[in-house]
């Protein structure tokens, strides 16, 4: 388990980290999510060593993290970066050695990841002749073709069509399958809401919501409720303590004790269906940050 | 996971600077040309040099000419001669001036060809040197050249270091291996490339020379080159460390021009100083020890025999102990450059420790 504790880090007079603490479960993927400038990059450029913090540890499994002691991480930043002029197949291959994997093991990885990142016919072309999309995914390879034991990336997704989305999170989900911790950085809510299984939401350098995405919708579900009746439902304003919020027709959207509507509706005729409204990320992030 | 050594981490990154080289057309054509420049130096001279001044002779004047270097042409009349003296077909006209003879020039004494006509009295040199002015001139530039050549090639490490930069791939590669790996690995690279340049070219100076008909300055170069190898290789070290540098300090390939001024004028001191001073033994034995200007200046001095082997193991010393201090200096502000992107990088901020 990837473990940040009480990270601070400041430019000048600025402080755009505060006490930032959050972990990152193995075989989870973790959404780490905030507005632009709300630290999210700074932080994992802290967990990689690639930025010393003010304050505060990483640790990999219980050992606070230093230069000599770090895992072999999986690291896509923000800024994309590859060499433009290098073969897509000699590039990765390349860095999986620079990360210490020998010859052999890092071609087979480099033609594993190339197949299933669907590249393959583009293994010998150099990076630069390929669309941003297929450089996009070249930069996933290169994150991944180590066998990190832990992925840290930032925003994997940008700049991915629909097809490339579901093709990276394949790829993705395998590692996370396997017991590797993958923390994302993401602004886009509805692809953190279908794919993460713990939620980490930074605003203005702290860390103001942070659990699996199921606990987090359940804490900020509240008392709200949706009703679908068999005639028009405007009488749920007569139950005590209720409050309704949306109204149409036969369906309508309240917040009260949901067993007394449930019961009043009831004795009214038929109930077509009953649900708690649960909030979408987008409306979670919204109410915190 | 095994981490990959710093060694091993040096290596690869040395590996593929040189791959990445060798692919470039620059580098071929900066070698050719090198190769063709250090040809023409040597060769043309002889081959243009050789031949007997063109002269035109005028009636009794021509015996004063026969049996002499000069190429004649025979002609009736003064104001003949004098018409290809005008048209530059000629150097120069030998004409009959009363009992003797009178030379004819455009607007210079032509020397060599007054040489031809006089008689000189015999030359004892009481301190004879085994080098002629002549081929220490040539020497100079030949050494000068192959410096100013290698010295600019290092170039490349500056231009490597901002497209890693520029495509910020350079946060994979500092997440990956230490800073210090990324520059020795560079700097490696680049030098084991040009030892390989300074061999093939070591290789076809002999031949060059023999080409020229200089056998016997071959002698005399040998132990000069043998010298010249290890001062270019610790010059060419010291350079590629300022050029890691000002590599470093930019983020951007238009940004590279506002930073090598400084190694320019490191790479082209030696070349310049020694073009001028080579005459005065003075400024040159202080050049041969000052570490920038030492790769050439010391080999010349070597060459025209004013240097003692042992002047050149201490020169050598300073060197090879200025190259240590530079690249600690160079890796302290390489590392210290490298991530920030933005603006040019000030060369306190990037020596300051970081934050």
């Amino acid at each position: 388990m990837l473990t940040v504790r009480g990270i601070s880090r400041s430019f000048g007079d600025h402080k755009v980290l505060d006490e930032v603490s959050f972990d990152v479960r193995p075989g989870r993927m973790t959404g780490f999510l905030g507005a632009n400038g709300s630290g999210k990059t700074t932080t994992m450029r802290i967990v990689l060593g690639v930025l010393a913090a003010h304050g505060g540890a990483v640790s990999w499994n219980g050992q606070e993290l230093t230069p000599q002691s770090r895992p072999d991480f999986g690291y896509m930043p923000e800024e994309r970066g590859l060499y433009p002029k290098m073969k897509v197949r000699e590039q990765i291959t390349w860095l999986a050695r620079l990360h210490g994997v020998d010859r052999e093991t890092a071609q087979r990885n480099t033609d594993a990841l190339l197949e299933d990142l669907e590249l393959t016919g583009r293994a010998n072309d150099r990076l630069e002749e390929l669309s941003l999309g297929n450089q996009q995914r070249v930069q996933i390879a290169a994150a991944l073709v180590h066998d990190p034991a832990v992925l840290i990336l930032d925003e994997p997704f940008s700049g991915l069509d629909p097809i490339a989305v579901e093709t990276v999170l394949d790829v993705l989900r395998k590692r996370a399958a396997a017991g590797v911790p993958v923390l994302f950085s993401s602004h886009q809510l509805a692809i953190v809401e279908r794919l993460c299984d713990d939620v980490v939401i930074i605003s203005k350098g702290r860390i103001v919501a942070n659990g699996s995405r199921e606990d987090l919708r359940a804490r900020h579900a509240g008392s709200r409720y949706e009703i679908v009746v068999a005639e028009d439902a405007g009488w749920v304003r007569d139950v005590p303590g209720a409050q309704i919020l949306e109204l149409d027709g036969p369906r309508a959207v309240f917040e009260a004790e949901p067993q007394q509507v449930l019961r009043a509706a009831l004795d009214r005729g038929e109930v077509r269906s009953f649900t708690p409204v649960v909030p979408t990320l987008d409306e979670i992030f919204k109410e915190v940050i | 996971m095994a981490r990959a050594s710093f060694g091993q981490a040096t290596w690869l990154v040395a590996e593929r600077e040189m791959k990445t080289l060798v692919t470039t057309k620059g580098f071929w054509i900066g070698f050719a040309f090198t190769i063709v420049a250090l040809f023409a130096l040597t060769v043309l001279p002889t081959v243009f040099g050789g031949d007997d001044p063109k002269v035109a002779a005028v009636g009794s004047a021509a015996q004063a000419v026969q049996g002499k270097a000069l190429d004649v042409q025979q002609v009736a009349t003064v104001e003949e001669a004098a018409d290809l003296v005008r048209a530059d077909d000629v150097e120069a006209a030998i004409v009959p001036d009363g009992a003797g003879i009178k030379v004819l020039a455009l607007n210079d004494p032509p020397n060599d060809v007054i040489r031809q006509l006089v008689e000189s009295p015999p030359v004892e040199l009481l301190d004879p040197s085994a080098v002629t002015s002549a081929q220490r001139s040539v020497t100079v530039i030949v050494f000068g050249l192959v410096f100013l050549m290698f010295g600019m090639g290092g170039a490349a490490i500056a231009q490597s270091t901002v497209t890693e930069k520029q495509t910020r791939i350079v946060e994979i590669l500092v997440s990956t291996v230490p800073v210090r790996a990324l520059l020795a690995g560079k700097i490696l690279g680049h030098t084991i490339l040009t030892l390989g340049q300074v061999v093939v070219l070591a290789l076809v100076a002999p031949i060059a020379l023999r080409v020229a008909d200089l056998g016997t300055l071959l002698g005399v170069v040998a132990p000069a080159l043998g010298w010249f190898v290890p001062f270019l290789m610790f010059g060419f070290v010291l350079i590629s460390s300022m050029w890691a540098v000002a590599g470093a300090l930019v983020s951007r390939q238009e940004d590279l021009g506002s930073t090598m001024g400084l190694v320019m004028i490191a790479v082209m001191g030696p070349y310049f100083g020694v073009q001028f001073f080579y005459e005065n033994p003075t400024v040159l034995k202080v050049m041969s020890f000052v570490p920038f200007t030492a790769g050439v200046a010391m080999p010349v001095r070597l060459f025209s025999q004013q240097a003692a082997a042992w002047e050149a193991v201490l020169s050598l010393a300073v060197l090879a102990a200025t190259v240590v201090a530079m690249l600690l200096v160079a890796s302290r502000l390489y590392t210290g450059s490298l991530l920030q992107t933005g603006a040019r990088v000030k060369l306190s901020k990037a020596w300051a420790p970081a934050e």
